[in-house]
Parts: C-alpha cells; sequence; structure tokens
C-alpha cells in the first residue's frame, strides 16, 4: 500500500491501469444494460418494472462501498498521513454522493409502481437519505477552512463517526419490518432471487463499481494535475 | 476527578455569569412550541396528534442552538490550548464540557417537556414516557453535538455547517424518543424504546469525547 503513496508513482501506475478500467466499464455497462433491458426476463408480479432494479442496486452497493472507501481512507490518511489518501477520500465523496442520489430517485420511481408512493418514512430508506447528508456534510466541512490540511483533517474525523450509519443501513431491512424488501442476494442458505435476474445484477454490480474506480482515479489524477500546475505558477 | 468536576463547575460558572443562555434555549424552545398552533390551527386533536415530535423536535433544535459556543469561547480566547496542555485527558475534559452543556440546556428542557406537551395537549399516560426519555436522549445530543463543534472551530458559517453535521445524527435520538411517547399512549411497553435511548447514550459516552478531542486537537494545533 504505501508503495503507491508516492504521487508520482501513483500517477504512473493510474496511468497504465486507466485506459483498461475504462473500456472493462464501457464493455460491462453495455452487457449489463442489454442483459437487463432485452435478455432477463420480466417479473411475474412486477412485469417491465423490475428492470430498475437493474440500476437501483448496484447504485445502492456503490453508495455504501463509496463510504466506505472515505472512510477507510480517511483512517489511513489520520494514522499515516498519506496525502494520497486525503485525495482518494475527498474525491471519492462526491462520486458516493452522487451513486446515493441515484439510489435515492430510482429507488422513488420504482416505488411509485410498486408500493403505490414515491416516498416512506422507512428504516432503509431514511438510513439511505442519512448517507447522503453525510457525503453532504463532509463535503461542505472540508471546504469549510481557509487552511486546506485542517478541512481534510476535520473531514477525516467525521468519515469516521459516520461510518455508525452502515450497518444500520445494512441491517435496518432485519431490525424493523419495513416496506423494502429483505436482502436476498448476499444472504446464508444461497440468493432467493432467480438466476436468470442475478447475472445481468452481477454484470451491472460490477461494471458500476469498475466506473466508480475509473471516475475516482480520473479525478485523483487531476487533482493531482491542479496542484502540480499551480505549483509551476508560483515558481514561474 | 476532581479536574473533572473543576471543569464542570467552570463552564456552568462561566454559563451563570455570562447570563441568559439556558434562558434563551429555553425562550426559544417555548416560543417555537407556541407557534405550532398558529401554523396547523388549535383543534386539540391535530395538535395531540403532533405534541409528542414537536417536543422532540423542537428540543433537538434548541439544543443545536447553544453548541457552537461550546468551545467556540475557548477557542477565541486560546484557553483551549491550556486546557489541551492539561494532564486531564482532552476526552474527559470533552466530557465535563458535554456535561455542562446538557445541565444548561437537556436538563432545563427536560424539566419544561411536560409543561409543553400540556399547552399541546399531549395523551396523559404519555408524559412519563416523555420526561425519561429526554432525560435519557438529551444527554446523547449532547455528546454528539461536541464531536460537531469541536469539528466545526474556526470554520467558516460554522454555525450552518454545524447543523448540516449534526442533524442527520441526531435521528436515531429522536426515532426512539418519540417512539416510546407513542408506544405508551397506545397501551405498548416504552421500554423497548427506553432502552435503545440508553444503549445510544451508553455508546456515545466512550465514542463521542474520543471524536471531539481529536478534532480539538487538531483545530489548535
Amino acid at each position: 500500500m504505501f508503495r503507491f503513496a508516492n504521487p508520482a508513482r501513483f500517477m504512473r501506475f493510474s496511468a497504465a491501469i486507466l485506459p483498461w478500467c475504462a473500456g472493462a466499464t464501457a464493455l460491462l455497462l453495455a452487457a449489463g444494460l442489454v442483459l437487463a433491458l432485452f435478455v432477463s426476463p420480466p417479473d411475474y408480479q412486477q412485469g417491465e418494472a423490475v428492470r430498475i432494479m437493474y440500476v437501483h442496486v448496484p447504485a445502492a452497493y456503490l453508495a455504501s462501498l463509496a463510504y466506505a472507501v472515505v472512510a477507510v481512507a480517511s483512517a489511513v490518511s489520520l494514522i499515516w498521513r498519506h496525502p494520497l489518501a486525503d485525495i482518494a477520500a475527498q474525491e471519492a465523496a462526491p462520486l458516493g454522493a452522487g451513486f446515493t442520489l441515484i439510489c435515492l430517485i430510482s429507488g422513488s420511481l420504482w416505488g411509485e409502481p410498486m408500493w403505490g408512493t414515491w416516498w416512506v418514512w422507512d428504516a432503509r430508506l431514511t438510513s439511505v437519505l442519512v448517507l447522503f447528508f453525510l457525503y453532504l456534510g463532509y463535503i461542505a466541512l472540508v471546504h469549510a477552512f481557509d487552511d486546506p490540511t485542517r478541512g481534510a483533517r476535520a473531514g477525516a474525523i467525521l468519515a469516521l463517526v459516520g461510518v455508525v450509519n452502515l450497518p444500520i443501513i445494512k441491517f435496518s431491512v432485519d431490525w424493523w419490518s419495513t416496506l423494502h424488501q429483505p436482502e436476498s442476494i448476499f444472504r446464508l442458505g444461497g440468493p432467493t432471487i432467480a438466476a436468470a435476474m442475478l447475472w445481468p445484477l452481477a454484470v451491472m454490480a460490477l461494471g458500476f463499481t469498475l466506473f466508480f474506480v475509473t471516475l475516482l482515479l480520473v479525478r485523483m489524477r487531476s487533482r493531482l494535475l491542479a496542484a502540480k500546475i499551480r505549483a509551476l505558477r508560483l515558481v514561474g | 476527578m476532581s479536574g473533572f468536576l473543576r471543569l464542570v463547575r467552570r463552564d456552568l460558572r462561566l454559563a451563570l455569569r455570562q447570563g441568559g443562555d439556558a434562558a434563551m434555549v429555553l425562550a426559544f424552545f417555548l416560543l417555537t412550541v407556541a407557534l405550532f398552533p398558529f401554523g396547523v390551527g388549535p383543534e386539540p386533536e391535530v395538535l395531540r396528534r403532533i405534541a409528542a415530535g414537536t417536543v422532540w423536535v423542537t428540543a433537538l433544535l434548541a439544543a443545536l442552538l447553544s453548541l457552537e459556543r461550546l468551545f467556540l469561547a475557548d477557542y477565541e480566547d486560546g484557553s483551549l490550548e491550556a486546557l489541551v496542555l492539561m494532564p486531564l485527558p482532552l476526552e474527559i475534559q470533552v466530557l465535563a464540557k458535554a456535561l455542562a452543556h446538557w445541565l444548561t440546556t437537556g436538563l432545563p428542557l427536560t424539566v419544561v417537556a411536560p409543561l409543553l406537551a400540556l399547552l399541546l395537549h399531549l395523551d396523559r399516560s404519555g408524559y412519563g414516557a416523555l420526561v425519561i426519555g429526554m432525560a435519557l436522549g438529551t444527554p446523547t445530543l449532547s455528546l454528539i453535538g461536541a464531536v460537531g463543534a469541536a469539528l466545526t472551530l474556526g470554520a467558516r458559517r460554522g454555525g450552518v455547517l454545524l447543523s448540516l453535521l449534526v442533524l442527520p445524527l441526531y435521528i436515531p435520538v429522536l426515532i426512539f424518543g418519540v417512539g416510546a411517547v407513542e408506544a405508551q399512549i397506545i397501551g405498548v411497553s416504552a421500554r423497548p424504546h427506553l432502552l435503545l435511548l440508553v444503549a445510544l447514550l451508553l455508546a456515545a459516552i466512550p465514542l463521542a469525547p474520543v471524536a471531539a478531542a481529536a478534532a480539538l486537537r487538531q483545530a489548535v494545533e
């Protein structure tokens, strides 16, 4: 891990893998969309509306994953003071907020035909909304200081405090009886979802993950390049 | 322990002598609750339905109001730097300051809550759960708030930012606090909700001071 903490080495490494990540993202998302929209069967209860799932579930999963990335990077930055970890946390947060918003909007669009309402105040929905606010609070806090290192440090502490919300999101459907359906993929005793739906979903989830990685690398690279340009301007 | 008590006494004395912090919070609490009958109409049935939620939400906002000043005065006049150098661990000092904050906001709010519930025609059976819930929930608010107050020290627009950071984390306390009252009113035991409030408090007592102390250290660094 420490080998890649060097920004110059990170730039070389990320330049090498970025085209592969971007290409794989394009392929997986294209294949996943074809599978999800045309190949997979409609649900016997939900009909064609079930296809919203292929966007909603990967977005929800990435909303949590991105927060985990922010939290781990924040811990690394607090413990070892790696500047690259700060950059990773700060650049992952807006992406996570975006995925959370996609998750909330697609869930709302799915809820309207299925539950007959755009929004219910149940535990899963509320905890994801809190996650969205945590992202916003983190982003606002990072930019609220004149000294950027103070913003990074304060944001890192906040990100670690907010981790308490992740298990609440995960287990909210088990702890409270909610309108949102319980976990159907990663559960003891195997998934309860049909294989014809599981495969397109898996492809989409992988595609979303690589999409996140690609965007994160692009954002971190442009952040480092911007810092370099600023340094050159100050010298010149 | 004596250092802890001395710090609590110092903060209380400052709050009392500078005057009116607690009184201001209470006035805000009363005034905001008094707005609701104008907003939703004075019918007792409507007010009875929203009484528990109104009292709790307003209490959250009132507790938030005085949070910004928790560390700000010490930060601005430099005594925070002296506090960080004290032999007493900073985490314990945060605990002391949170306790002083609770004594000047949470406790008065808990005491006047039944009066406001009376104004809003809360069902008679709900009073016990309301007061016990507030007594158990408001210390958690002070502790979580201490983290937010420490994080926003020296930030631009610190007060607004503080509410953005802290209010999402207040939601669980609100849910279980109102849940206890509602359960009592419909005749179910309020015990599970109250126990969850205790659990939140017991989690916040060791965890919040650690986060707040880390934030304070980087603020004076």
